[in-house]
């Protein structure tokens, strides 16, 4: 909302407060200025000439001099290359020194050896349009005569003569607040903010006396009373079209509105002081002397006036005659009956409809207007009547025609007046003030509260109060939200501090940060074509997301349900733009559609993501690493590893399930090579985990006790078998773990050979296997007997021998 | 013998005073097992019974001398040796260490998690709630009805016409209030989704983080406090707080809050555009109506609410000037922090 500060001067005096000052006051007691405009602030040393006469450059065919009064004791000379400047002619004169719009500076100077003192100036030199200045010309000198202002003096500033001297305040008002959306609602809320007087004259209408009235020319009904509260209107015949009168173009022009004739300039200009949105129709397209207010009916057609034809429905409110809508209630007035340079007789319809219904039907139709802006925050059906009276006054004022005697007031169910009980001391607790009971009354007073003992009544425009914390807010806005006194809670102690889960998901990230991860935020909803990207299978459940509504794209239109392509994305990104160390892992949640009225699953996920450009192919294990050390540090124990050549994103021989308790928690792997192929990775291996962090919590190992450290030395030895590429590593590791029985302390793998010594499709392992008996030292003869138990199972389960 | 012995030991002696000698091989050539003296000493059984105790004595005296005079040559060669390792040993310090790869916390985690622990520390507990919520929650609870300009879905994300994804992470606080009796005191930090394209201000996905305070006798005088200590630990001890008043329709009455810019204290900067004041929270006492809604009694109870943008706390104290780098995830950006 654009205030004109001239504008606000009819209701209130604050002339003598510095703008930047009115501004922060505003702000603090609730009406939040965006920002100030002085207007014509680049425009100075600009006089209204009179052309004495005008004579042949000697030297310039193009060019002309002329002689001007300035008010000065001589006038002064002027050349110029405009052809329409006459003898007589009443024009602005930018004057030696003068500044323009744009920063531009007039000097004085020869123009082809001539002498002149400035420049006559255009509109647009002025910073003004053809709609603020109707009768001038775009491509000459401003005419003042033309434009009905031929009697300024010489030497009168033009800004002061064209009243462009202005400040315009841009407020940012809240939705619950439409009463303030308007020059008389801003100036309460001056007036209040600076102690001062505040009035509204009521207006007076001047009905024309010839035995006429309202209800020969027209009858209203309302259809829709649950969507229209009140709908009032008045005839104006003998409509004069003309141009608005200077000071009221001047004030819709700071408003941020066109000025664009007498009638239309006068809803405008009504709504913009009054907050509430008139409509003009031109009588002469109104069928039957009747106006109805009803819902559309189905697939009726309607034309807007900005000439786009929507199909309408029932959910939505036409005014129409007895033939057609003429107006979609609220939002646009109709191309058929829009006012015209011919109108002759108009309706003015000032109306308050169901705030609901105006933004839905706006909305369908996408065609959000200042009314329906208005309209949807919810208006006052108390003040169709006094702006309908405003408007009139003003076509009174405007002699733009004649208002015929009466009004039509349909106003169905009148609303009560709210009232409620003043509690000062309630307020003051609830705030932590002291502000005195004749304050809070005296404040409620000046926003227009009605105060009768200790019962208020809340004016009919705030429908926003109707308890104390609102009440509380009128008052403490007034008094100053910065005047609260910070305090702690009376309430004394309480427990703060991380849940369980809360406190291992901090630990699982601080893991992982340790371990050299970048972590990383990726967005939850990813394109469905993702699951192309990593090669789900067309069956594969993780396809069926849960569907964004209104996406703003595909990129971004279902939920993920699986992270890894997040992060395969983010690698992605990494690897085009050739960083090297790409280590990254992301927390973050999973989205697993349930029934159609229910809420998705929102398990979290650990995602993994390695770029491994290492020759040695072992990025695998060093990712295997990762993971173990993870798991290690979050107390997630018996955890095994399966091969995996199901997950399609993997490669099928690299790839496998992190098993605890016989359930997969996770699965990792390296990429295959047509995934890989699908992010575009060249010549690097991607290696990727998404881990189940939810079950790593149920899972994890939570009774942490103190285990005595061994008393009796270890012995050690050391195995190597050859067995076939296939038999894996694990079963021979849980072999001997089996095998070792009690005295067994762990079993490890140490090196793995391939190689002319064991024959193709062969491979060596050796383990480090280590006993210790809790209760003595072991003898070397009660090692070697625990060593052939193990020899002797893996022979029989392998069939395999210790290495020669 | 004697001469044998007198001989073994001169030549022993200028053996060792010859330069860079081997004192291990002389001592094997003339003490060792199968040395020159060791065979002198097994010849003594051709000796009378009178002559061998002074022979004996005198091969003890040669050994003894030879001994000496390496031992004493051994500790110079082991000091000259050492010296010599030191020299040769000497690395260029300058030259970088073996790369330990270090990881970093994204920074939206970093900063919400300071946030948290500021709360943390006044006693606030950390609730959570889903990101794909029903309508009831994240509006109607909230004293948002149907048709409220907050609900158009320019601004959500909708599922269904009832499920959305929620637009702020208030309807945690509504969910705990209707399973929680007063005192509450909670903070909500997540993320949230509005229907904004991306641009360097904006993102369709954002973090918050609510606060709620919910008991007896809790008043505008707490909220204030409590934001100021908050703006103190985050953004240095000189912050000072500014309440503006607000309308949110779960709050009443409502504010908008600013800190005094931390970049130039309030004189006015780029930073804060001149104003020397950054709008950060929003905040208010919550509504009797949002409270009734959960099962509250706002004639007993009281409470306040406030919020902020992680991603604007993090972008302002890092002086980050486009909010994509935070979702883009390149890891010369990650590193930083």
């Amino acid at each position: 909302m654009k205030l004109s500060m001239n504008w606000l001067s009819d209701f209130t005096d604050v002339k003598d407060v510095d703008i930047k000052a009115y501004c922060d006051r505003m702000t603090d007691t609730g009406s939040k200025v965006e920002g100030y405009e002085t207007l014509a602030e680049d425009i100075s040393g600009v006089v209204c000439g009179h052309v004495l006469s005008v004579e042949k450059h000697p030297d310039a065919d193009k060019l002309v001099v002329c002689s001007v009064d300035i008010g000065r004791d001589a006038p002064v000379q002027i050349v110029t290359a405009a052809t329409n400047v006459t003898p007589g002619a009443v024009v602005p004169v930018a004057t030696d020194g003068s500044h323009l719009p744009g920063g531009v500076k007039i000097k004085k100077g020869k123009l082809r050896g001539v002498v002149s003192e400035g420049m006559f100036c255009s509109i647009a030199e002025l910073g003004l349009t053809l709609h603020d200045m109707p009768g001038a010309i775009e491509d000459g000198i401003l005419i003042l005569g033309d434009c009905g202002l031929g009697d300024i003096a010489p030497g009168t500033d033009m800004k002061e003569a064209l009243l462009l001297t202005d400040n315009v305040v841009e407020f940012e008002i809240t939705s619950n607040r439409p009463d303030c959306l308007s020059v008389i609602g801003l100036g309460r809320e001056s007036a209040v903010s600076f102690d001062r007087d505040f009035t509204v004259k009521a207006p007076e209408v001047k009905h024309i006396d010839d035995g006429d009235t309202v209800e020969n020319h027209i009858k209203v009904d309302i259809k829709a009373p649950d969507l229209c509260y009140r709908y009032s209107a008045a005839v104006v015949k003998n409509v004069r079209i003309k141009p608005s009168p200077l000071w009221l173009r001047m004030r819709l022009r700071a408003s941020g509105v066109r000025p664009i004739n007498n009638i239309v300039d006068i809803t405008n200009y009504v709504m913009l002081e009054y907050g509430q949105p008139m409509h003009a129709f031109d009588y002469a397209c109104l069928e039957g002397k009747h106006i109805i207010v009803r819902r559309a009916e189905d697939n009726e057609e309607y034309v807007t006036l900005d000439n786009i034809k929507h199909n309408l429905n029932t959910d939505m409110l036409v005014i129409a005659d007895e033939k057609k809508p003429v107006a979609l209630a609220g939002v646009m007035g109709g191309a058929n009956s829009g006012i015209s340079d011919s109108t002759v007789k108009v309706v003015f319809e000032s109306a308050v409809f169901n705030g609901g219904n105006v933004r839905r039907s706006a909305k369908a139709l996408g065609m959000r207007t200042e009314s329906s802006s208005r309209f949807e925050k919810g208006l006052d059906a108390e003040g169709t009547m006094n702006a309908l009276k405003r408007a009139c006054e003003l076509v009174n004022l405007l002699d733009a025609g004649d208002v015929v005697a009466d009004f039509i007031d349909c106003y169905p169910e009148k609303k009560e007046a709210f009232k409620m009980e003043l509690c000062p001391e309630t307020i003051n607790t609830f705030l932590g003030t002291d502000m005195t009971e004749e304050f809070m009354k005296d404040t409620l007073c000046k926003l227009a509260f009605e105060v009768d003992g200790n019962t208020i009544t809340v004016p009919s425009f705030r429908d926003d109060v109707r308890c104390m914390n609102d009440v509380a807010e009128e008052v403490i806005r007034i008094y100053g939200y910065n005047s609260i006194v910070s305090t702690g809670f009376s309430s004394g102690l309480a427990e703060g501090g991380r849940t369980e889960m809360q406190k291992y998901a901090l630990d699982a990230e601080e893991a992982l940060v340790g371990m050299g991860a970048d972590q990383i935020e990726t967005f939850s909803f990813i394109s469905p074509k993702y699951y192309d990207k990593i090669r789900l299978a067309a069956d594969d459940p993780r396809r069926k997301s849960v569907v964004i509504m209104n996406p703003l794209g595909e990129d971004t239109s279902v939920m993920r349900t699986t992270a890894l392509p997040s992060i395969l994305e983010v690698l992605a990104l990494n690897y085009n733009r050739k960083n090297r160390d790409v280590f990254l892992f992301e927390l973050g949640s999973v989205y697993l559609p349930k029934g159609d009225d229910e809420l998705p699953d929102e398990p979290r996920r650990i995602t993994l993501g390695l770029l491994d450009y290492t020759k040695d192919q072992l990025g695998f294990y060093r990712m295997k690493g990762y993971i173990e050390a993870l798991l290690d540090r979050m107390g997630v124990r018996g955890v095994s590893y399966k091969a995996n050549s199901d997950e399609s994103a993997f490669h099928p021989g690299r790839c496998a399930s992190v098993m605890v308790d016989g359930k997969c928690i996770g699965v990792f792997g390296e990429l295959h090579p047509e995934t890989a192929d699908n992010y575009g990775f060249g010549n690097v291996r991607v290696l990727a985990a998404e881990l189940d962090f939810d079950m790593m919590f149920e899972l994890r190992f939570t009774d942490m006790g103190y285990t005595p450290l061994p008393k009796y030395p270890a012995l050690e030895r050391d195995f190597s078998f050859v067995c076939e590429e296939a038999l894996e590593a694990g079963s021979i590791e849980a072999c001997i773990k089996k095998a070792g029985g009690a005295v067994l302390e762990s079993a490890k793998l140490f090196d793995v050979y391939r190689g002319p010594q064991v024959g193709e499709g062969k491979k060596s392992l050796s383990f480090e296997v280590k006993l210790r008996a809790a209760d003595k030292t072991l003898s070397d003869s009660e090692a070697d007997t625990v060593v052939e138990k193990i020899l002797g199972k893996i022979s029989e389960e392998f069939g395999i021998e210790l290495r020669k | 013998m004697k001469e044998k012995l007198l001989s073994i030991k001169e030549a022993a002696m200028a053996a060792l005073s010859a330069p860079d000698c081997d004192i291990e091989a002389i001592r094997v050539q003339y003490l060792g097992k199968k040395g020159e003296l060791t065979a002198v000493l097994r010849g003594m059984g051709a000796l009378t019974p009178e002559e061998r105790p002074i022979i004996g004595q005198m091969a003890n005296d040669v050994r003894a001398e030879i001994e000496e005079a390496i031992a004493k040559m051994g500790e110079a060669a082991k000091s000259a040796l050492i010296e010599k390792k030191l020299r040769e040993e000497k690395l260029d310090v300058t030259q970088p260490g073996i790369p330990v790869s270090v990881g970093h916390k994204h920074l939206l985690a970093k900063v919400q998690h300071d946030l948290e622990d500021i709360f943390i520390g006044m006693g606030f507990t950390i609730a959570e709630g889903p990101e794909v919520e029903y309508d009831y929650y994240n509006f109607q609870a909230l004293n948002i009805p149907p048709d409220h300009p907050a609900r158009d879905t320019q601004d959500t994300f909708y599922i269904t016409d009832n499920i959305l994804l929620r637009s702020q992470t208030s309807p945690v606080q509504a969910r705990v209030m209707e399973n929680t009796e007063p005192p509450i005191r909670i903070i909500s930090p997540g993320r949230v989704y509005r229907s904004d394209a991306v641009d360097a201000t904006h993102s369709p996905l954002f973090h918050q983080m609510e606060g709620l305070v919910v008991d007896k006798g809790i008043t505008m005088g707490d909220l204030k406090g409590t934001l100021e200590i908050f703006a103190r630990h985050l953004f240095g001890e000189d912050t000072k707080v500014r309440f503006r008043p607000h309308h949110f329709p779960f709050t009443e009455p409502s504010a908008e809050v600013d800190l005094s810019c931390f970049a130039c204290g309030g004189k006015g900067c780029r930073l804060c555009k001149g104003e020397g004041w950054i709008e950060i929270l929003g905040a208010g006492m919550v509504h009797p109506n949002v409270l009734r809604c959960c099962g509250i009694d706002p004639e007993v109870y009281s409470g306040f609410a406030f919020g902020l943008g992680v991603e604007r706390a993090a972008l302002l104290k890092y002086h980050i000037d486009d909010m994509r780098l935070l979702y883009e995830n390149d890891v010369r950006f990650l590193s930083q922090f």
